[in-house]
């Protein structure tokens, strides 16, 4: 370790700050500026985390998000750690910590290794085909898979840090702060566009920014100086608002975009603390410009995977940008021009260059020129056939190719080094592009994919757009945008542009070796060990699309999603199947093109603020009273209220005793309250319930079922008649919602001609149900001068009335088959009324219930609720509520349902009440019903639909739907449970009081 | 994510809409002389095509109207909104 891989060549790099930081407990340096990936460069270590499959050692292999190898684990905090990050995106910070992955019991030592040895016999889909059979087996397999897999460890307790959302609009958006993008930024800013430019680094430049080379001037400046200025410049512009460390993830249609800001990640402990740590932009854009670059593509050849092995164009940018040597003895293998400015780069910082090996014949171009007169050695027309060094690389063998490309000939040479630079082409980063439905073309010259015409107000500029020259970059750019943006002239008009051009142009998918492909490891996919030989032995087997390949050998299936091979694996899916790679197509690239954490998608709707919480203006009481809550939808409902030690079943028990014997009160305020006005209400009325409304009296209530147009049950409740054209109806808690929006679709899309209003009102007024025998006596202590006699206020209606200066409306109807008021006061002052109630009722013993009490009440009468007796294919008939449906109406909502084929069948399931043998032995919800249990195999005739233990009858009680239940009143059946079977009888549904003399009483 | 012109607010983002099927189904009047199979049509088939689609749309958290919109489902392209009862501008 006492190399010294740090020059200091670099203005991006710090080196009066010295930053400590752990990787796998061992305590290192780097400086401000570095990634995890550069500073452990420095430090000479390469080795970082073991493959997927094999196990194979893997180094650092790029310097950006394409990274397969380097992905390790950050932090040992249970609540805070995360998995799978790329070191070669991970700003260096005091105090980071970050292991290997995917390596047990270390990266230098792995036993999973072992699969490496046995790796002919683990081919593409191998733990499909093998693991699988016997099947039997696969809990035995499994053990063993999942204790050797997996990458990285997931947090197990609840992430702390803070994140958030926020919406963002724009004329223009720039996706990139490369070369192109700063052109595109500062040609939309100076014309008055609100402009957005977004990086994913913490600076602008991309790679031109640190390219320092004699070949490269703009107007006589190296290009990096030229750039510079041009960044500076930027600072002037009002209209321009840059973000940097900031990736967009998606790209939807109509120009919506997600973007994630990174606030805090390279931030000390310390500093972190207590801030938002990332955003997520939704951003909608007028325009877009695509200015992501393009990434460099690795060679498949044998052992191609070694740690060493690193692009070409990241070693040029660890040692121009953060000042590292990748190694001191570099050999370059490429297929392009760009491999020789990394070799000069190296040069001129005074980096031993081994030598250059080129598959191609020649290159005629300046910088390969430059290159010659540096004195560089070219193996010209020579590939290499392999690879040695287990944990890093130290030598390469190379042999020259024959004409074709296709074999290797001649001697083997032998080449010591320590660091493979490699260089396949590169390959436009089009993934935005097609997430946002772009359709792309191919181009042989240079085999890569490039954006058709967007239909969409987008345009790709740059290498994304597949210009790699810098002058066509910076022309091609300069006038897409001016097109674009419907622009005169810019900036950047005229300027004298020097670069090199590369002419010679040659690409193998796959490199030959010396020994057959069968010996050789050619990596395709780097973090899912997939090879050129899986890839093949796919299409041997018949796979022909590629998206069936991509699953059948999981190649780019990894974090990385695929980035780095992608081209190659089609390539050589196009050479195997003979067909061109165009008609191939690609696989799709979906959104994210990085990973996100969960946190940041989530934002602030955590915790509390996952959903909205209803309260209703007597929460307070309940909550003073110790009252369980039930969630109801949103609301917040008063479940039951335990009293000293009580079990809930004692409360309840004791709640629906009381509610019969004297009084009992409910909050009954979160029922759906609808009003409806307008000269039509009537019809309207008669229309989306099954029974009849015409003839209903002003000061009357009655209740209606509502059905879906399948003749299904949706939802039922109480309306009253206010007046002449006024309602006000209820619904159940859960669906007020979707009836004021069902009731809205068919005045708006069937019968708009009618004259007729809804008004949502569940809010604006607070229930206080009173029920029991002995509830006229408190409502009359209340009210004093309202008239209760039932000639006056029978079951059913309804009154206006004052309490004291407070307007009400007490509706005199039944949920629980008691004599029952609820009564209807302005929100405001519902706690006031149920305070005032509760005092009167004292010496009543008036007992306060919840929905669980008002449940069972509810079903000892055998009314039922729409959604826990029905499910949506139960009909009225079903029910044995035949009366509610009009028989006199020509048509209403699902009535033509109703006698459909299907629905008339006598064998539907159909409510029933229920009895067990066993008096005490209560059902549970949802137990299945049948009639002979040694009949295999074993019929299912229906279910328990509600089950509670009634106090008032002493005994268990039942509703269930079963098969043709109409016909069966009386019949035994079985509900057999996990440990035994019970006894049950078919009864009637409803369980007391079935002259409903309860009502007047 | 849509950008969806309401012909009652202008644009808004898909996330204050629901979408309700498809257009132009027009409830029977006389639903009672309807064979099963008839009103099954109605009831249950609904088109599922690549290309131009009517549909209907509700901007539930604005000014809750309905009104209708021609989608091209293969690229979700929005070629006209209109309002309920008036017919579609394009074929
Ligand atoms: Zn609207």
């Amino acid at each position: 370790m006492s190399k010294n891989l740090r020059i200091t060549n670099s203005k991006f790099i710090d080196q009066t700050s010295r930053i400590s930081f752990k990787f796998d407990g061992k305590t290192l340096y780097g400086f401000k500026g570095d990634t995890l990936a550069s500073a452990l460069l420095a430090n000479d270590i390469h080795l970082v985390g073991r493959s997927f499959k094999y196990h194979r050692p893997r180094g650092i292999m790029t310097c950006g998000s394409e990274e397969p190898n380097a992905i390790v684990q950050l932090g040992n905090d249970p609540s805070m750690t995360e998995p799978n990050t790329r070191a070669t995106e991970i700003e260096l910070y005091e105090g980071l910590e970050a292991t290997s992955q995917n390596c047990w019991p270390s990266v230098n030592f792995d036993i999973g290794a072992i699969n490496n040895f046995f790796s002919p016999f683990i081919p593409a889909a191998f733990y499909y085909k093998t693991f699988m059979w016997p099947a039997s087996f696969w809990e035995k397999y499994e053990y063993f898979i999942r204790k050797s897999a997996g990458l990285g460890k997931s947090p197990t307790k609840p992430d702390r840090d803070i994140y958030d959302h926020r919406y963002l609009h724009c004329d223009v958006l720039i996706i990139g702060g490369g070369i192109s993008g700063i052109i595109a930024a500062k040609t939309a800013a100076q014309n008055n566009l609100n402009t957005v430019l977004l990086e994913d680094k913490n600076n602008l430049g991309g790679t031109t920014i640190f390219q320092n080379n004699e070949c490269f001037k703009i107007n006589n400046s190296y290009s990096n100086e030229w750039l510079s200025k041009e960044i500076v410049s930027l600072n002037s512009l009002k209209n321009l608002t840059i973000k940097t460390r900031t990736t967009l993830a998606a790209y939807h249609s109509y120009n919506y975009l997600l973007a994630r800001e990174n606030l805090t990640d390279h931030l000390s402990l310390n500093e972190k603390k207590d801030k938002i740590r990332q955003r997520l932009w939704k951003i909608r854009a007028k325009k877009v410009i695509i200015a992501t670059g393009a990434m460099e593509r690795p060679l498949i050849f044998n052992n191609n995977d070694r740690p060493g092995i690193i692009l070409s164009s990241s070693i040029k940018k660890y040692i121009d940008y953060y000042g590292v040597k990748c190694g001191q003895k570099i050999s370059l293998f490429t297929n392009n021009d760009t491999a020789y400015e990394t070799a000069i780069s190296l040069s001129k910082s005074g980096v031993n260059v081994n030598s250059v090996i080129d598959i191609r014949d020649k290159s005629n171009s300046s910088i390969v020129k430059e290159a010659e007169k540096l004195g560089i050695k070219i193996h010209w027309k020579h590939t290499v056939v392999n690879t040695n060094g287990y944990k890093k690389i130290k030598s390469i063998e190379l042999m020259k190719l024959s004409d074709d490309g296709t074999n290797v000939v001649g001697n083997k040479l032998n080449e010591e080094c320590d660091c493979l630079g490699i260089s396949g082409g590169w390959t436009p980063r089009v993934h935005l592009f097609t997430q946002s439905g772009g359709k792309l073309k191919f181009r042989d010259k240079d085999n890569v994919f490039l954006p058709t015409k967007s239909k969409s107000e987008q345009i790709s500029i740059g290498s994304c757009n597949g210009d790699f020259e810098l002058d066509d970059v910076i022309k091609n750019s300069n006038n897409l945008i001016k097109e674009f943006l419907n622009i005169n002239s810019s900036d950047y008009e005229n300027l004298e542009i020097n670069c090199s051009r590369e002419i010679d142009k040659k690409n193998i998918w796959l490199l030959p070796s010396d020994k057959p492909l069968g010996k050789t490891k050619p990596f395709l996919d780097f973090q899912n060990d997939s090879t050129a030989k899986d890839v093949k032995l796919a299409l041997r087997e018949g796979f022909k699309s590629i998206e069936h390949v991509k699953r059948y050998t999981t190649t780019g299936m990894g974090t990385d999603q695929g980035k780095l091979s992608n081209m190659h694996a089609l390539g050589i899916i196009a050479e195997t199947a003979e067909v061109k790679m165009g008609e191939l197509g690609t696989t799709t690239f979906r959104p994210p093109y990085t990973p996100l954490t969960f946190g940041t998608i989530v934002g602030r709707n955590v915790g509390k603020f996952f959903d909205i919480t209803r309260k209703t203006p007597i929460h307070d009481w309940h909550v003073e009273k110790k009252a369980e809550f039930e969630n109801v939808g949103q609301w917040k409902r008063a479940w039951y209220y335990p009293k000293e030690n009580e079990t809930m079943h004692q409360a309840v028990q004791r709640e629906s005793k009381a509610a019969r014997d004297s009084a009992g009160i409910l909050d009954a305020s979160t029922l759906g309250k609808i009003d409806i006005q307008g000269t039509d209400s009537s019809e309207f009325l008669n229309r989306v319930y099954t029974n009849d409304w015409s003839k209903l009296e002003i000061g009357k209530c009655r209740y209606g079922l509502m059905l879906n147009e399948d003749g299904m049950v949706y939802d039922d409740g109480v309306t009253t008649r206010l007046g002449e054209n006024h309602y006000l109806m209820t619904t159940t808690t859960g669906g007020a919602a979707n009836v004021l929006s069902k009731m809205e679709d068919y005045l708006q899309t069937e019968w708009p001609e009618l004259d007729v209003y809804f008004t949502s009102v569940t809010d604006h007024y607070g229930t206080v149900s009173i029920c029991g025998p002995n509830s006229k006596k408190i409502l009359s202590k209340v009210i004093p001068d309202l008239d209760l006699s039932d000639e006056n206020f029978p079951h059913m209606s309804f009154k206006n009335a004052m309490i004291g200066k407070i307007r009400c409306r007490v509706m005199r109807i039944s949920f629980t088959g008691e004599q029952s008021y609820e009564i209807n006061v302005q929100s405001g002052y519902a706690k006031s009324l149920w305070e005032k109630c509760f005092d009167a009722g004292k010496e009543f013993n008036i007992t306060p219930y919840g929905t669980e009490t008002m449940h069972l009440l509810r079903a000892e009468k055998g009314f039922i609720i729409a959604g826990q007796d029905t499910d949506g294919t139960i009909t009225p008939v079903d029910l044995q509520m035949d009366w509610i449906i009009s028989k006199k109406k020509y048509d209403f909502v699902g009535k033509r349902s109703l006698y459909r084929t299907d629905t008339i069948r006598e064998d539907r399931k159909q409510l029933v009440g229920l009895l067990t043998d066993d008096p005490n032995e209560v059902l549970e919800e949802g137990a299945q019903i049948v009639e002979d249990a040694n009949k295999k195999p074993v019929e299912m005739l229906g279910h328990v639909t509600s089950s509670y233990f009634s106090p008032n009858l002493n005994k268990s009680i039942a509703l269930a739907v079963v098969k043709s239940g109409k016909k069966l009143n009386g019949k035994k059946m079985i509900v057999p449970m996990k440990n035994k079977t019970i006894g049950v009888t078919i009864t009637e549904t409803v369980f007391l009081d079935k002259k409903n003399k309860r009502l007047n009483a | 994510m849509f950008l969806i012109n309401c012909p009652y607010c202008g644009e808004r983002d898909q996330s204050e809409f629901s979408s309700g099927g498809e257009a132009h189904i027009v409830r029977p009047k006389q639903p009672k002389e309807l064979s099963d199979d008839q009103w099954a049509e109605f009831l249950f088939m609904r088109k599922n095509i690549k290309g131009v689609q009517f549909e209907r749309w509700n901007h539930a958290h604005g000014c809750r109207k309905w009104f209708n919109m021609a989608r091209d489902t293969s690229n979700d392209k929005i070629h006209a909104v209109y309002k309920m009862g008036e017919k579609p501008p394009i074929k």
